[in-house]
């Protein structure tokens, strides 16, 4: 099933009502809860959504209070995508048998870094696998939150978590990131994409398409979490904007195998001059404050090498010619 | 009993009686990961998925946990769900098995029951569903493959009751059932079809204020699964408590019901007397135990011996009053468990049974026997034993070994 347009301007999203509603008990500058919101807005008809357990599904779900103005589901921790499952096959079965309204119903699933990097990845690899028609949508505040900030498959390396401290022996996290988004590309899915909620237009198209995909997409969106970064809640936006800007996180999408940059990325691939370092997002971050100690630097340096690698990868992969500044 | 509806008598074995159970009962979605001995049920549904035989979603999931999760989720959405499992598969559900049971998700499960590692044992025993008795589940135990087809049928009318609203579990043991075939008479699909007819919703009260079917639904929004704190949490799991004493009614009115349309019953649902009503020396079990325990009774009749036997077909809801009014008048019980509560003073059944007698007028004596574990071969002639050791209690006058165990090597 398509839908006609998503063009997403500004009057088209106020007037569609919230589906992630206002009263939720997240913390001020929460980037989790400004995606679901987003997210939410670029439903395309009738949706049912479930959630791992995490910051998200706390925070919105306190009985006898809701924040969700759609069908929603919450079983488990690892559960998301099994959830997603098991939905979608009762909706296609009850559909045949005459025993729903709808035309169509959109499935999404909402897990966090831990629901999707670590404790419920056998879940969502095996519903990819399979095959099921659903949107799982991966909000990565980079630690396991909900339970405290501990570290996660999805804490980058060097950052400070309450389980990987940065003491005087070991700086922060030793291990680096899982490339999440890369695996489930590896699944053979027709639709992965990144997005972080700054460029909120390119968030909010990408959502659509995973929808309007038949089958399974993943939408790896960055999510910044001032609580357990240490930074200040007034700036989660800019970080949203910083990492993509010094392609730490790139945007990107594939679409059947094929991937390409998008535009915010694209810009900088075309101007690498423009290109930030690396340093210019980890600053305030109390998660990274050790780095920019004396002792740090070789650190520092190291993250930079390696988002650069990354970068030109990524920029192989999308058919574009790594230029150097 | 008469019934005039015509049955067919198969060849099954109690996997293939339980596949056939739930390919008649019209399910919605079948979410299942296979493990020995449960596999047949498995692979016996994919069949009839395969030949266009059920108008079913088969999700073939990549773990129990998944298996459990998906059919919660598809209960949820308003689906009937079905699933299967045994032993380290069951284990590997726990978490979810609290959820489905919590989630209020009348989902239909059968465990070919199996020995749990370590040391790897694939072989039968009640270690697997007897480590989830406290998980909300229905619990019955079939004695042979008839039983298994008809509890299966009749779990769907039980878990789905709108007084009931829980998930349960069929159990029948691993190999002695799973895989042994008998002769099984099966009603026609139309008759079950009916029998079970069209899953129902009870009407519920949302955040906003509105009464809607209690499903996933986006006509009429609710949220399903979610935190709740030392404000309400305590009232939910109260409810859950509650909805297991309906069943206690629901169990029975079921199998006179059933009865009606095949001519089979399983004494009134919940327990089955075998010559208790002048017993003295009572011994009870679960499953296929029964089958053999019941010749032994009758030989031991035949020497004069006023032996019983009490079958517990329904462990939960445990049928409080109906064992302790079968027990009234007897005097020494042996209560034999298929499962050990490691440091627990003897196993589940025992306590239970042991427990309720406490508010009894008469206590007869008691003794827990230990048995079968990992499906260690229990011959007529030690279970004969059990009813000799209880009568050489009632002549003694006291217990000596509260706890035995039966056809232990050395």
């Amino acid at each position: 099933m398509t839908t006609k347009e998503w063009k997403f301007t500004a009057k088209d999203i106020a007037e569609k009502p919230d589906l992630f509603l206002a009263g939720h008990r997240a913390c001020a500058g929460c980037g989790p809860a400004t995606v679901l919101r987003m997210i939410m807005k670029a439903t395309r008809g009738p949706t049912i959504v479930t959630e791992a357990t995490g910051c998200m599904e706390v925070v919105s779900s306190i009985y006898p209070y809701t924040s969700w103005a759609v069908p929603w589901l919450h079983t488990a921790f690892e559960t998301a995508a099994s959830n997603a499952s098991g939905i979608e096959a009762a909706l296609k079965i009850m559909k045949k048998k005459g025993r729903i309204s709808q035309e169509h119903v959109d499935v999404i699933a909402f897990a966090g870094d831990g629901g999707t990097f670590d404790i419920g990845f056998q879940a969502l690899s095996g519903a990819v696998e399979r095959g099921h028609d659903f949107l799982f949508v991966l909000y990565d505040n980079e630690a396991y939150m909900n339970t405290g900030i501990q570290r996660s498959g999805g804490t980058p390396h060097g950052a400070a978590t309450t389980t990987s401290p940065a003491g005087t022996l070991i700086p922060g996290k030793l291990e680096y990131k899982k490339p999440i988004a890369d695996i489930m590309v590896a699944h053979g899915m027709p639709y992965v994409a990144t997005a972080t909620p700054y460029y909120w237009k390119d968030l909010m198209t990408k959502v659509r398409k995973g929808l309007e995909v038949e089958g399974p997409a993943f939408l790896h969106v960055f999510a910044p979490c001032p609580r357990g970064w240490r930074s200040n809640p007034a700036k989660s936006i800019e970080y949203a904007k910083l990492v993509v800007e010094t392609c730490v996180f790139p945007v990107w999408e594939s679409v059947n195998g094929h991937c390409q940059l998008s535009t915010p990325s694209k810009l900088v691939a075309l101007a690498p001059q423009k290109k930030k370092p690396v340093a210019d997002y980890l600053q305030g971050q109390g998660r990274f404050r050790h780095m920019f100690k004396p002792k740090g630097k070789q650190l520092l340096d190291e993250i930079q090498r390696i988002t650069d690698a990354r970068w030109e990868c990524l920029l192989r992969r999308c058919g574009e010619t790594p230029k150097t500044a | 009993m008469q019934t005039t509806i015509k049955q067919k008598m198969t060849a099954l074995a109690g996997d293939q009686a339980v596949a056939y159970a739930a390919k008649q009962s019209d399910v919605d979605v079948v979410a299942a990961y296979p493990i020995t001995p449960q596999t047949i049920i498995v692979e016996k549904f994919s069949e009839y998925v395969a030949n266009g035989e059920v108008e079913t979603e088969f999700v073939c999931v990549e773990s129990e946990h998944s298996a459990m999760t998906a059919s919660l989720a598809a209960s949820a959405t308003g689906a009937r769900a079905f699933t299967a499992t045994a032993s380290a598969g069951l284990a590997l559900m726990h978490e979810m098995l609290f959820v489905t049971s919590g989630c209020r998700a009348p989902v239909v499960m059968a465990v070919a029951n199996r020995a749990l590692s370590a040391p790897l044992n694939i072989h039968g025993d009640h270690s697997d569903s007897m480590a989830q008795r406290d998980s909300g589940w229905i619990q019955m135990y079939a004695e042979n493959a008839q039983e298994a087809y008809d509890s299966i049928i009749q779990a769907f009318r039980i878990a789905e009751n709108l007084d009931v609203l829980l998930p349960a579990m069929v159990g029948l043991d691993g190999f002695t059932l799973s895989h042994t075939l008998e002769n099984v008479e099966t009603l026609p699909d139309e008759t079950v079809k009916e029998f079970v007819g069209v899953r129902k919703f009870p009407n519920v009260l949302t955040h906003n204020g509105k009464t809607v079917p209690f499903r996933l639904d986006p006509a009429n929004p609710m949220t399903m699964g979610p935190i709740a704190l030392q404000n309400y949490y305590f009232e939910f799991k109260r409810q859950q408590e509650e909805a297991m004493t309906h069943a206690v009614n629901v169990i029975q009115q079921v199998n006179s019901e059933y009865a009606k349309i095949s001519g089979r019953s399983y004494g009134n649902g919940l327990i089955e007397g075998y010559g208790l009503e002048d017993a003295e020396v009572v011994a009870i079990c679960l499953g296929s135990t029964a089958g053999t325990m019941k010749t032994v009774v009758d030989d031991l009749r035949q020497d004069g011996v006023k032996a019983g036997l009490l079958r517990l077909r329904t462990f939960r809801p445990l049928p409080v009053e109906a064992i302790r009014s079968a027990l009234a008048n007897v005097k020494a019980v042996a209560v034999m468990d298929k499962c050990l509560s490691f440091g627990g003073n003897g196993g589940p059944v025992f306590h239970e049974i042991r427990h309720l007698l406490y508010e009894s007028a008469n206590h007869p004596y008691i003794v827990n026997y230990i048995y079968g574990l990992g499906g260690r071969d229990t011959s007529p002639r030690k279970l004969r034993s059990i009813y000799e050791t209880l009568q050489d209690i009632l002549q003694a006058g006291h217990v000596k070994t509260s706890i035995q165990y039966l056809g232990l090597r050395g």
